[in-house]
């Protein structure tokens, strides 16, 4: 880690200690949530100050705080918390602080000890976009090298403010990280240099573009039960909740591998290890069903495990945000996923306490849903200023304490997000993955008219009529399903049956998915268009059985005709095969 | 030499404070004797958790501070042997020699993780089948607390493969530890064995130490020997409630259920041990949760199950008069690696109809309590749960997999017809039994 060279930067000493809190009694110009490093035994220790009152900075340490004493000497680095920014960050693994977790030593993660994210000696065949005496701002587009398989753009450091002219601008060549690109001078005549790299402060929204717009395309994530019932737009922010067990991790990891994005960044914030492995193991060895290329060459990863120091979370998901916002100035579909958001809620609970701050419902601090909303607010559809366009979306799990939505982290982050995704016990009780409610969850974004003629052009007229209805059959179904419990088979008219099936046949064929099927796991849009209006034909038929009994037996053969279909290829003479025998199977049985 | 203080600030049930200087975070030290351990400091006030409990000190009571964190002497003496919270032997044989390994160190690199991918036969049909587990996975019983858990993970230790077994009793009953012990002793594991004891009679904060104990030496065999190591924790509840009685003693804000903020953490912390290693060594957790009235929505178990890789849930069933594996609530998250692949291919899919099944018979049930007629496809449906229960969830039922696949098949084309199954055709032609 880079300490500033400079002399007007604070220096203390360590005067009380409270888990990861420490009370650091300073001297010099400290700053809220500036970093420090503790000079411990030989080592560094990273911390965050998060108050400040009189000569006193209370900071928060990004690792384990065993064996420090007071008087332990502390030196403040003047900078806030920053990502790195630059060619090399694709495909990478890093921990909550942008450490390079492949280039760390040792078997363990030994406290102090960093590893730079980027690769500062790796060359990269630079050619310049912009030209000498151009007038930039930041985020404008100088060149450009080849990282994997994008075109990086070299941009215009975000931290410069207002107008620069370009003094000097690198010719078409080979550059390292660290070389000079161009020279800017602002408006006074003073000259700022930019290389391929940048720093942010993490926290910061990163700008650069010309406008924000209002989301109007759909991102594909191939869940059925997102895309066809409560779509999620390029740009757009939704939420996961459910509780433990219930498929968050699963349907999010489906969404990494499947979604049409450019780009993903996962943070795996607080959660299970074994996990993250998973997804290190299988992604250099998965193709990317858009392109073909390996998902690890799309795929940046930021890994705060839940045994990782907690006051790491939080940085871990402005990391993520950040680097997503980076990719989005270059005109990319970035796709941002945190799992879970909860982790993060939580460790600024346990900061918030151990700050003795006035606690909010269920001892979270006051201000969470403030942060969240913030937080949630960053992604977006751009407009840069050259005209392209760029998204970050954001989807993000929560794990609300005791499955009950009505606890302060669900409730603050449906005030952020615009879609819903409700996972139940219920659903996943009985098996039927993905446990998305159908009916509790919704997308927001269906509201909008630009939003509603991009999926009527890309499913087809009349899409969204057919949704509803789809939707509406769903509801009747568990009315009647209710009717049925509360009055019995017998008591009630054979139609409910009817119904009742009906929405079975919705669910199982339609809303339910095998992520570990390899067909059956990603379905693109083509076919999720097909398939709900194949289902909706059949049940916008009538039937007319003899006995309820009869009304069961035909749609559970029909189901399991169904998922035969969903398991077979495309358009492959088993998937018409299927189809067929489902026609001559309604054919037979209506009217 | 090093300075006794005699002065104490404050004296709570769990902590004690006063007034020293040079004092490092976490560091152990003696209070009359008893071992405390540095939890807080506060320029130059330091405040201990006293493991033992503050009952008696006096406010002049002798502090003397030992200069390290919690260790332990590991080698591979300890095997055989039977150790209290503090380490120190309770069978009466000489103390272990060894290097001092520093508790609750630092954690592994997950770049340097294996998936985990080795399946772990228990014979115990509910959990092979339906939960089946995996080496390097953590995952605990839910069980209220009649529930044989103890004698379920017994047999679950005997019967899985591993090099060496670990076992931390947490808050454990005197005649559930001799039970443990007669079963070590009858099975002939004594010769890889390691138990850390903590039982009802001895003081609650103690427990905090047992699993950095077990997971110590687990990490000891797993590194250095690259060998497969099962740790039994239980009861983990009773772990819970000391960190809430020391967190309370703290005046820390409890959150949900009386337990502090950073429940979640603080088990994460244990649990996330558990690993599989490149060199084939591993760490497997199996713990007990007990559980009251069924409440898993209680921040304990609830927090649990946001850690662990899933959980396993006993229940009785009266319909067959068995403690079974409910498929229901039970779940092995990482069955998924080896279902169908490291088992045979029709495994995924049959379970899952199993389950769907016996949850149709669950439905009809309710049905049957409301007072109304049952279907044809009900009854079938009832009739095929009970003796579902019976042959393959029962936690009495010793098969192997090639068995209870065969019974799992059997079973399924004697109640429902092929249409029912929502089985994969192919599979479907490859095993559905002649009748
Ligand atoms: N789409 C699916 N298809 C098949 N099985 C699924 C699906 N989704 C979830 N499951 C099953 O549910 C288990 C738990 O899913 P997952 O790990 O995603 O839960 P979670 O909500 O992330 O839980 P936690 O909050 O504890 O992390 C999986 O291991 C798998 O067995
Ligand atoms: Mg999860």
């Amino acid at each position: 880690m880079m300490l500033a060279n400079k002399h007007d930067t604070a220096r203390g000493h360590i005067q009380a200690i409270l888990g990861s809190l420490v009370n650091i009694e300073f001297e010099g110009p400290a700053r809220q949530n500036e970093i420090c490093f503790i000079q411990h035994e030989g080592k560094s220790l990273m911390a965050e100050v998060i108050r400040i009152t009189g000569n006193i900075a209370q900071a928060q340490v990004f690792d384990s705080t065993r064996g420090l004493r007071t008087k332990t000497p502390v030196v403040f680095s003047g900078q806030l918390l920053e990502v790195t920014l630059g060619p090399g960050l694709l495909s990478r693994k890093y921990d909550g602080l942008q450490n390079d977790l492949e280039k760390l030593p040792g078997l363990f993660l030994e406290r102090g000890s960093y590893a730079p994210p980027l690769d500062e000696d790796c060359q990269y065949s630079f050619i310049p976009l912009s030209h000498k005496d151009a007038l930039v701002c930041a985020g404008d587009w100088l060149g450009e090298v080849q990282e994997g398989w994008i075109q990086h753009k070299i941009m215009v450091p975000f931290s410069l403010q207002g107008q620069y002219r370009v003094a000097f601008l690198a010719p078409e060549g080979k550059l390292r990280l660290k070389d000079t690109v161009a020279i800017l001078q602002d408006e006074t005549g003073r000259e700022h240099t930019a290389t391929m790299v940048q720093r942010w402060p993490v926290k910061k929204p990163l700008l650069g573009y010309r406008q924000k717009i209002r989301p109007d395309t759909i991102l594909t994530t191939g869940v059925r039960a997102i895309d066809t019932l409560n779509p999620l737009p390029e740009g757009g922010t939704g939420f996961i909740p459910g509780p433990f067990g219930c498929g968050k991790t699963v349907l999010q990891q489906a969404i990494s591998k499947n979604a049409k994005v450019d780009l993903v960044v996962l943070v795996a914030c607080g959660e299970r290890a074994n996990e993250v492995v998973e997804i290190f193991k299988t992604f250099p060895e998965l193709p990317d069903p858009h392109t073909g290329r390996k998902l690890i060459e799309r795929t940046t990863i930021i890994c705060n495990t839940s045994n990782m120091p907690v006051a790491a979370r939080d940085a871990s998901v402005y990391m993520g945000m950040a680097i997503a916002e980076y990719y989005r100035a270059m005109g990319l579909k970035v796709l941002l996923l945190a799992d879970s958001t909860s982790r993060w809620a939580q460790a600024l609970r346990e900061i918030s306490n151990r700050l003795e701050e006035l606690p909010g419902p269920d001892a979270f601090p006051v201000d969470l849903t403030a942060v969240i909303s913030a937080f949630y607010a960053r992604a977006g559809k751009v407009i840069l200023r050259n005209g392209q366009t760029g998204s970050v979306t954001f989807l993000g799990t929560v794990s609300p304490a005791g499955g009950n939505f009505k606890e302060p982290v669900t409730e603050g982050t449906r005030k952020a997000a615009r879609c819903f995704y409700a996972l139940s016990q219920r659903r996943s009780d009985s098996k039927r993955y993905p446990a998305i409610e159908p009916l509790e969850s919704y997308s927001k974004y269906l509201e909008y008219p630009e939003f509603r003629q991009n999926l009527e052009g890309i499913m087809g007229e009349g899409w969204l009529d057919l949704v509803e209805a789809a939707k509406d059959l769903l509801r009747q179904s568990g009315e009647a399903r209710e009717q049925i419990a509360i009055l019995g088979d017998d008591s009630v008219p054979l139609e409910y049956h009817e119904i009742f099936w009906k929405g079975e046949l919705i669910d199982f064929a339609i809303l339910q998915q095998d992520a570990f099927d390899r067909i059956d796991a990603n379905t693109p849009l083509a076919r999720q268009a097909y398939m709900l209006r194949l289902v909706m034909g059949i049940c916008r038929r009538r039937f007319y059985f003899p006995h309820f009994e009869d009304t069961a037996a035909f749609f559970k053969k029909l189901i399991h005709l169904f998922k035969q279909m969903n398991y077979a290829e495309f358009g492959s003479a088993n998937f018409h095969d299927y189809e067929n025998q489902i026609h001559a199977f309604v054919a037979e049985k209506s009217s | 030499m090093r300075k006794v203080y005699t002065r104490l600030s404050k004296i709570t049930k769990a902590t004690v404070s006063l007034f020293a200087q040079d004092v490092s975070y976490e560091e152990l030290a003696s209070v009359d004797g008893r071992l405390a351990q540095v939890i807080r400091i506060a320029g130059d006030e330091v405040t201990l958790q006293v493991f033992a409990g503050t009952e008696g000190i006096a406010a002049n009571a002798r502090v003397l501070f030992l200069g390290h964190p919690p260790r332990l002497k590991i080698s591979d003496e300890l095997v055989g042997r039977y150790f209290n919270a503090y380490g120190d032997p309770i069978d009466g044989k000489p103390p272990v020699a060894g290097e001092y390994v520093e508790l609750g160190g630092p954690t592994i690199n997950p770049v340097h993780r294996s998936q985990p991918s080795e399946w772990i036969a228990t014979g115990i049909a509910g959990i092979d089948l339906n939960n089946t587990l995996v080496t390097g996975q953590k995952i605990p019983f839910f069980a209220d607390p009649g529930e044989p858990y103890n004698q379920v993970m017994a047999m679950v230790a005997m019967k899985a493969q591993s090099d060496k077994i670990v076992l931390g009793g947490i808050g454990l009953s005197h005649d559930d530890y001799l039970y443990y012990k007669t079963v070590f002793e009858n099975a002939g594991a004594e010769h890889r064995t390691v138990v850390f004891l903590n039982t009802t009679e001895d003081p609650p904060v103690e427990r905090l130490l047992i699993p950095d104990l077990c997971l110590s030496v687990a990490e000891y065999f797993a590194l250095q020997k690259n060998e497969k190591v099962l740790v039994l924790l239980t009861d983990m509840a009773l772990y819970a409630e000391a960190l809430a009685i020391v967190a309370s003693k703290m005046e820390q804000i409890p959150a949900k259920d009386s337990m502090p903020g950073s429940l979640y953490s603080d088990l994460a912390r244990i649990y996330e041990r558990a690993v599989q290693l490149p060199s084939g060594g591993s760490i497997t957790i199996i713990a007990v949760t007990t559980i009251h009235d069924g409440d898993i929505t209680h921040a304990i178990p609830d927090n649990t199950g946001y850690i662990t890789e899933g959980q396993l849930f006993l229940r009785r069933d009266t319909s067959v008069g068995k403690v079974i594996v409910d498929p229901f609530r039970s779940l092995s998250r990482l069955k998924q690696i080896v279902i169908g692949k490291k088992t045979r291919e029709d495994h995924p899919q049959l379970m899952n109809a199993l389950v769907r099944f016996y949850a149709d018979a669950a439905d009809a049930k309710t049905k049957l309590e409301n007072g109304f007629e049952l279907t044809h496809y009900d009854r079938r449906a009832l009739d095929f749960a009970r003796e579902y229960s019976r042959e393959l969830l029962a936690i009495d039922v010793d098969l192997d997999m090639q068995k209870i696949l065969t019974i799992g098949w059997q079973l399924v084309a004697k109640y429902f017809e092929k249409e029912e199954t929502g089985i994969r055709q192919d599979i479907l032609d490859k095993y559905w039994p002649e009748k």
